[in-house]
């Protein structure tokens, strides 16, 4: 059968079960267009190629399955660049096609031309550029087979666009032999060597802790983990990147650690004598001061990516694996540490010394940021998935939502990326439309890609986004007052400029404001009522609320710092 | 440029040195793959050889000499080896590696130095390949200690322009 490479590369994108494409159109990418109004496959258009990246983003990380963008060449290409980057270092499974233009062209300074392939080398698992019709199906089978295995990532596909309008003899690469990847051998032997002196670790352990990362759930290995932890009766924590891998109800969760996380989180690690990291990668925000990190404790590592053992610490045993495959190794080898009471009874001390706290909310406002999120949780249906943007409002979802099951929490980690809030929560809401779908944000983040909720609006996906509205970039002020004498530089936004409620109405979507918590119960009630079109609530806070508990930059996790309200407590 | 002089092979190879003879596709942009990974990641290149390999040039062989103390070799390894057209890595310490280099230098035969320079050239073993009316090209493919104590006579006479390929090596049979 004779087939254009565009309808060969929609056809491609079919057989590996591609529901939903978050793109935008352009020249180059002009002739796959066409075929995709044949497709099942639904197209959502955004307004920003960024937008698209995100939404994959959001999409993969609420359904498990790899998002697919899809943009054109030039400017299209650069600002997805940053979805990239993001899910880059989150290994997050992502598709991203860009078109490209014509063979002929490349490297002459055509109209919108640009070297994505070059420009993405180093924040991509992998890409291709495609240099005939022919190829497009082993491209587009292998992309999604190294987006998806071992360590998943984005990968592009760069495609020109007389290699679109070429005709081609469909065919689809049946097996992973033909999808020419002769250095790519993602699976690996568990090494039972190696298990086995973990397991004689774990067998002398005191004072274990399991370090959870995000690559437990991308291992789907959350009821691996709750079998161990429960089993074994050991303490967990849940990085950033892995909140609703182990139940926050669970009495042996301590919560997040690192800069922000739980004080009892945090100084269990420190004073553990085993910490076992399941798909971890002692990233800087968890370590604080790396020498002093854990410093008593020996280390074992499981992770998929060899590369990360010995990288930040050393591992005194490195399991090369899936976490899934990993746990239950351990659970078959019997790994049980030594009787635990004595390290509960300290954990427990530490738990009702230093909760996590914030000052009492006031009735005629501002706003509490934290009692916010904590209101919405409480009238929120079990299994809401919450996105967020990055910054003060992401370090507080995090902390004070409660996060019960695996593809609930939607942010950006590794990256940082400001703005991620809104596009990725109606990818989450595409993948998983059966969900209530929260965006948590801050002003700062909102106003970076808040058109999307034209998109959203125009494609029925109808998210609820909560502002925590300081009228600041709340993170950088918080460390401006911290670290800087209180000299606040360039970052007041002003809370009425824009108006909120106006821009969400203008696109499409109803605006709420709340100043008081009368107001605040009764627009999150309202929200809650609200499931055909985006809601946008413009909530008043209090500019002066800070993230705690804190490590400062640099700083060893042993100087925590608590709450105010907890100071001159500490023993 | 070689950023300090080269200390030659086995004995003289300083610790730090290590060889990783890379198997990578012979695909378009493999080069700057590798290239750009050292690059971002810190790692240094000390020298760099890249020509087709086996199989009907579907593979080509990368032998870079890599500078050990910029990282740790376990993290240079892994992290090469995570590029999907890297098929195979052999980390080959210097002593259970052959290595060979190719140094090619032109050298202006005055009257002054005529038969020193000569001397020089066959008892490093070099062989001329060009001979211009004021100048001769010479040849030394051999050990890059070879390479090294050639290039050092060298530099008692002015003028002198050398090149060297940087070394492939493979390796030792037992």
């Amino acid at each position: 059968m004779q087939l254009t490479g565009a309808q060969a590369l929609i056809r491609s994108l079919e057989q590996e079960g591609v529901d939903t494409i978050f793109g935008l159109p352009g020249g180059a990418i002009l002739p796959v267009y066409d075929p995709l109004l044949d497709s099942s496959i639904r197209h959502i258009l955004v307004r920003h190629e960024q937008g698209a990246g995100h939404m994959a983003e959001g999409y993969a990380l609420a359904t498990g399955r790899p998002g697919v963008a899809m943009v054109t060449s030039g400017p299209g290409a650069t600002n997805i660049v940053t979805p990239i980057g993001n899910a880059h270092m989150d290994s997050t499974p992502l598709v991203v096609i860009t078109g490209q233009v014509a063979t002929a062209s490349i490297g002459t300074d055509a109209f919108q031309e640009c070297d994505i392939t070059g420009i993405t080398m180093g924040i991509t698992k992998h890409n291709f550029l495609v240099q005939s019709a022919q190829e497009i199906p082993r491209a587009v089978a292998a992309a999604f087979h190294l987006a998806t295995t071992g360590r998943p990532g984005p990968v592009l596909i760069d495609v020109p666009k007389d290699v679109t309008q070429s005709m081609m003899d469909w065919w689809y690469p049946a097996s992973i032999e033909e999808y020419d990847l002769p250095g790519y051998r993602p699976e690996v032997a568990l090494d039972q060597e190696a298990v086995a002196r973990a397991v004689a670790l774990i067998g002398e352990s005191e004072r274990p802790v399991l370090y959870v990362g995000g690559g437990t759930l991308k291992s789907r290995a959350a009821g691996e983990l709750l079998a161990f932890a429960e089993r074994t009766g050991m303490p967990v924590v849940t990085t950033l990147m892995a909140r609703g891998a182990f139940p926050d109800s669970h009495d042996q969760h301590l919560g997040m650690p690192g800069m922000h996380g739980m004080y009892t989180a945090v100084t269990a690690i420190q004073k553990s004598d085993l910490l076992i990291s399941l798909g971890a990668r002692f990233d800087d925000r968890v370590t604080g001061k790396i020498p002093t990190f854990a410093a008593g404790a020996k280390v074992i590592h499981v992770d998929i990516d060899k590369a990360e053992f010995n990288k930040v610490r050393h591992a005194d045993v490195a399991i090369l694996g899936n976490v899934a495959a990993v746990l239950t190794a351990f659970d078959a080898a019997q790994a049980t540490p030594r009787n635990l009471d004595v390290w509960w009874k300290t954990i427990n001390d530490w738990r009702d010394q230093y909760p996590l706290v914030y000052d009492e909310p006031a009735t005629d406002g501002p706003l509490r940021p934290q009692h916010v999120i904590e209101a919405i949780a409480a009238k929120a249906a079990p299994g809401t998935i919450v996105a967020s943007g990055v910054g003060q409002h992401q370090m507080w979802a995090s902390q004070h939502w409660k996060f019960e099951e695996p593809g609930t929490w939607i942010n950006s980690g590794g990256a940082g990326t400001m703005g991620f809030g809104v596009p990725a929560a109606i990818g989450a809401k595409v993948g998983r439309p059966d969900r209530t779908v929260w965006c948590i944000d801050g002003d700062g983040c909102f106003q970076m890609t808040a058109q999307e909720l034209t998109t959203a609006r125009s494609e029925g996906i109808p998210i609820k986004v909560a502002i925590l509205n300081n009228a600041y970039l709340g993170m950088v002020r918080q460390w401006q007052e911290m670290f800087y004498e209180e000299r606040y530089s360039e970052v007041y936004l002003s809370a009425d400029l824009p108006d909120y409620v106006k821009w969400a109405e203008a696109m499409g979507c109803v605006g709420l404001r709340a100043r008081t918590l009368k107001e605040m119960y009764e627009v999150i009630d309202e929200a809650n009522t609200i499931n055909d079109v985006p809601v946008v609530i413009d909530f008043r806070t209090d500019a002066d609320e800070k993230v705690f508990p804190m490590v400062a930059a640099g700083a060893s996790n042993d100087d925590i710092l608590v709450h105010p309200l907890q100071r001159g407590e500490r023993r | 440029m070689s950023p300090e002089p080269y200390l030659g092979e086995v004995s003289r190879t300083p610790v730090r040195h290590h060889i990783l003879s890379v198997l990578v596709e012979n695909k378009a942009g493999v080069l700057a793959r590798i290239a750009g990974l050292f690059a971002r990641r810190g790692f240094n290149i000390y020298s760099l050889a890249v020509a087709p390999a086996e199989s009907h040039a579907r593979f080509s062989r990368v032998t870079i000499v890599v500078d050990a103390e910029s990282a740790p070799l376990e993290q240079i390894v892994g992290q090469l080896d995570k590029l999907v057209n890297v098929v195979a890595i052999h980390d080959l310490a210097p002593r259970d590696a052959v290595e060979r280099e190719l140094l090619l230098a032109t050298l202006p035969l005055g009257d002054a130095h005529r038969s020193a320079m000569l001397d020089t050239i066959t008892k490093a073993g070099a062989s001329i390949v060009d001979v211009g009316p004021t100048s001769v090209t010479v040849m030394l493919a051999g050990t890059p200690g070879a390479c090294d104590e050639l290039e050092r006579a060298l530099e008692d006479f002015a003028e002198v322009e050398l090149h060297r390929t940087g070394r492939v090596a493979l390796p030792r049979l037992d």
